[in-house]
């Protein structure tokens, strides 16, 4: 029998504490009674999956050769760059990931324009033409310009704050390369613009000369070049210092924007927010109406065992669940399929050890006797399954992240993390919450309280 | 006690006899691979009431825009499912555009998935090879933990063979769907069979652990008699964590799930059932039937037998 049946009961109380705490509250702060500083504050808001509200999610694969080698940090930076593009058009809850050797997930839960953002991603990277007039900003700097993706106008956050006029974007470019000059010594860019471009580009060069015409990407300055005459037919030349090697970095900048490596998408998935809201109520639903009957069916099948495996298990949602908040995964219908079977895992901890003890019982052990031999003999297989069932999670998990097929990842995931913390509820918390109980009860009659 | 093992050969009828129809069935018409696995685009829309476009109306659009293999299904009249091949993000812009002004009506994307043709079939390839390494870290697994137990190999490979079975029977459930009501092996079908592989191990280990623990117990006994003890034993319990995990919480599922889950449930449904029944029919068999190595016999039962 459990010595220190105290003990356990006062650790069982504080994580059940602990996890009703997250489970309820959507930020978890911990703040100093002395002087009300924050010492400890963690976002809990559960995250759905797209299946479950509706959003987008794409897939972006590098647009290279199968067996081209790409560095782990090109993907890396490119990543980086498709998640500031996103966040730029005030998408929340966005979540950019790399997912494997050459491709980038992007999930978008809850968005309803997927057009936008999908332009947006597509995009090799937002290259405009600013009018910087008299001042010619350092390589590097960060500009804030008047152009908006959106048509929303863009104001300065303070009066020290310039924004600078958009004169025409990278869309109007159309050709773009690389020669040298005509003393050989250096290289110029040479570019060639759309029919729209070239008229916008010609009045303002026009009416510029001598001013000066910045080339900024993602706001950022790449050169700064002097508007030397007008330039009507909409093919001109950036001339500067350039080496081969300078010039051709700059023209594959313009070319292609900031995108270390091509992206294209291989993959979109759009969910209407109706059909995800209409998943999420009758999977929780038809959940609901299941946990029931097999809560019925275990009270009355074992007896007192049962409605301590009832509490156990509601015990083992309410740990799982603040998991999922704390960790901040994603809930998806794959991942509810996940964490079923692990439910599944844990009432079958459950059942082994009750069938055990009423097989030791029927061999005319005692009740302490009976106990202690169902848990130490019921438990090898216990542990077995469960690790396997770890065991093949962690395959999945590797394949799922790997391969950006999040369904198999957000199953595989709350698998292996439902079926540990069952190993937790079934041994320390069923056993505790039985041990005290019997001794609250003393009960005589085996076969009205274990049912055997 | 019940004798389970002697009709062996019975079982392994049954199992072929669930098993053969749907795979012939496959084999005949192919896979039904849904668009996750072969590439394509499915365009769900819902119109306006009493706006409406025909098919034939939708098939010239796509065709207009340079996609000629568009299938259109209605499920009621003004939600639209459009299966073709890969659209890319501007074709189905401009699709939209011409459909809005066809029939003069908004029109709402309920889904819209598109998968390019090649990332499907690697993730199809990328999860049979994940399964088979999943497959193989089990059998190393077993082998390590009853490692104490003559031919301990033996376990995990049987543990295999049986995972396999209700593979198979899962195929074929999803075959004769495909025939009777159209299905499709989607994603979701990759999760159903992911979790009857998870479960359908977890369960085998719980019989196995039971032959484990007889085999140092009850030294003497043949091996046939301990293995058909072990499987009594555990009889309560495979039936109970059946009737929960399986009958109950997915029946639910099934009844009150939706549309989309309705599939997955029923598919999970036969392919749990399976899992418990493959440990004690398939699984347990194999395990004698290699002991007394009947193949020597021409599959004869055991002479002790």
């Amino acid at each position: 029998m459990i010595r220190n049946l105290t003990n356990r009961m006062v650790t069982i109380l504080i994580v059940l504490a602990l996890a009703l705490w997250i489970d309820l509250s959507s930020q978890v702060e911990l703040v100093n009674p002395f002087d009300d500083n924050t010492l400890f504050n963690h976002d809990v808001t559960p995250r759905l999956g797209l299946d479950l509200q509706g959003g987008l999610q794409v897939l972006l694969e590098a647009d290279l050769p199968e067996d081209a080698q790409i560095d782990a940090s090109s993907m890396e930076t490119a990543r980086e760059i498709v998640q500031q593009r996103t966040d730029a058009l005030g998408v929340n809850e966005n979540v950019i990931q790399v997912a494997g050797e050459r491709r980038i997930v992007g999930e978008f839960p809850g968005l309803e324009d997927t057009e936008s953002v999908l332009a947006t991603i597509q995009q090799t990277g937002l290259l405009e033409f600013i009018d910087t007039g008299d001042f010619s900003p350092e390589p590097g700097t960060i500009l804030k310009t008047d152009y908006s993706p959106t048509g929303e106008p863009i104001e300065a956050a303070s009066a020290e704050e310039t924004v600078y006029h958009t004169v025409m974007t990278g869309a109007d470019l159309d050709s773009v390369g690389v020669t040298p000059d005509e003393l050989g010594r250096s290289y110029v860019i040479n570019f060639q613009l759309t029919p729209d471009g070239s008229e916008v580009f010609g009045t303002h060069t026009a009416a510029n000369v001598g001013k000066f015409l910045t080339i900024v990407l993602d706001k950022e300055v790449l050169s700064s070049p002097t508007i030397a005459g007008a330039i009507p037919g909409g093919q001109g030349t950036i001339s500067g210092s350039f080496t081969s090697d300078s010039a051709n970095a700059l023209a594959i900048q313009l070319r292609y924007g900031s995108l270390p490596i091509p992206l294209k998408i291989v993959e979109t998935r759009i969910i209407g927010p109706t059909l995800g809201a209409d998943s999420l109520s009758k999977s929780v639903t038809a959940g609901l109406i299941g946990m029931i009957i097999v809560a019925l069916f275990m009270i009355i099948y074992y007896r007192m065992p049962g409605i301590v495996a009832v509490l156990s298990i509601l015990f083992y949602g309410v740990i799982a669940f603040a998991v999922f908040k704390w960790f901040h995964f994603t809930l998806t219908l794959a991942g509810i399929a996940g964490f079923m079977l692990s439910t599944g895992a844990a009432l079958d901890a459950n059942i082994l050890i009750f069938e055990r003890l009423k097989e030791e019982l029927r061999n005319g052990r005692n009740l302490a006797q009976a106990i202690d031999q169902g848990w130490t003999r019921a438990w090898s297989s216990i542990r077995d399954s469960n690790l396997s069932a770890i065991i093949t999670s962690a395959i999945l998990f590797w394949f799922g992240s790997t391969f950006g097929a999040t369904i198999v990842k957000g199953f595989s995931l709350t698998l292996a993390i439902g079926v540990a913390i069952s190993l937790f509820t079934a041994i320390y918390v069923t056993r505790s919450l039985l041990a005290l109980s019997l001794r609250t009860f003393r009960p005589q009659n085996y076969p009205l309280w274990f049912g055997i | 006690m019940i004798d389970i093992l002697s009709k062996r050969y019975l079982y392994f009828a049954i199992s072929l006899l669930v098993i053969l129809p749907g795979i012939v069935l496959l084999g005949i018409s192919g896979l039904p691979l849904s668009i996750d696995f072969t590439g394509g685009s499915l365009l769900e829309v819902q119109l306006e009431p009493d706006k409406g476009l025909n098919t034939i109306e939708i098939i010239t659009l796509y065709e207009e825009a340079g996609i000629d293999d568009a299938q259109v299904t209605t499920t009621d009249a003004e939600t639209l499912v459009i299966r073709s091949s890969f659209l890319t993000n501007e074709i189905r812009d401009s699709v939209l555009t011409a459909m809005r002004e066809k029939a003069q009506s908004e029109i709402d994307v309920i889904r819209f998935d598109s998968v390019g043709p090649t990332i499907g079939r690697q993730v199809a390839s990328r999860a049979a090879l994940a399964v088979g390494f999943a497959a193989l870290a089990v059998i190393i697994y077993i082998t390590i933990a009853f490692r104490k137990v003559a031919n301990a190999f033996r376990y995990g490979v049987c543990a295999v063979i049986a995972m396999i079975h209700d593979v198979a029977i899962v195929f074929s459930v999803a075959g004769i769907g495909a025939i009777l009501f159209n299905w499709q092996m989607d994603a979701l079908f990759l999760t159903a069979l992911l979790t009857v592989i998870g479960f359908s191990v977890q369960d085998k280990i719980v019989v196995f652990d039971r032959i484990r623990e007889n085999s140092t117990l009850l030294r003497r006994l043949e091996y046939e008699k301990l293995v058909n003890h072990s499987i009594v034993q555990t009889l309560q319990r495979s039936i109970n964590t059946q009737l929960m995990t399986v009958e109950f919480l997915l029946l639910a599922l099934a009844l009150f799930g939706g549309v989309t889950l309705q599939e997955f449930a029923v598919i999970l449904l036969v392919g749990l059932f399976s899992g418990t029944y493959s440990s004690i029919f398939i699984a347990a068999p194999i395990l004698v039937l290699w002991e007394n190595r009947e193949w020597t016999s021409w599959f004869r039962r055991g002479s002790a037998a």
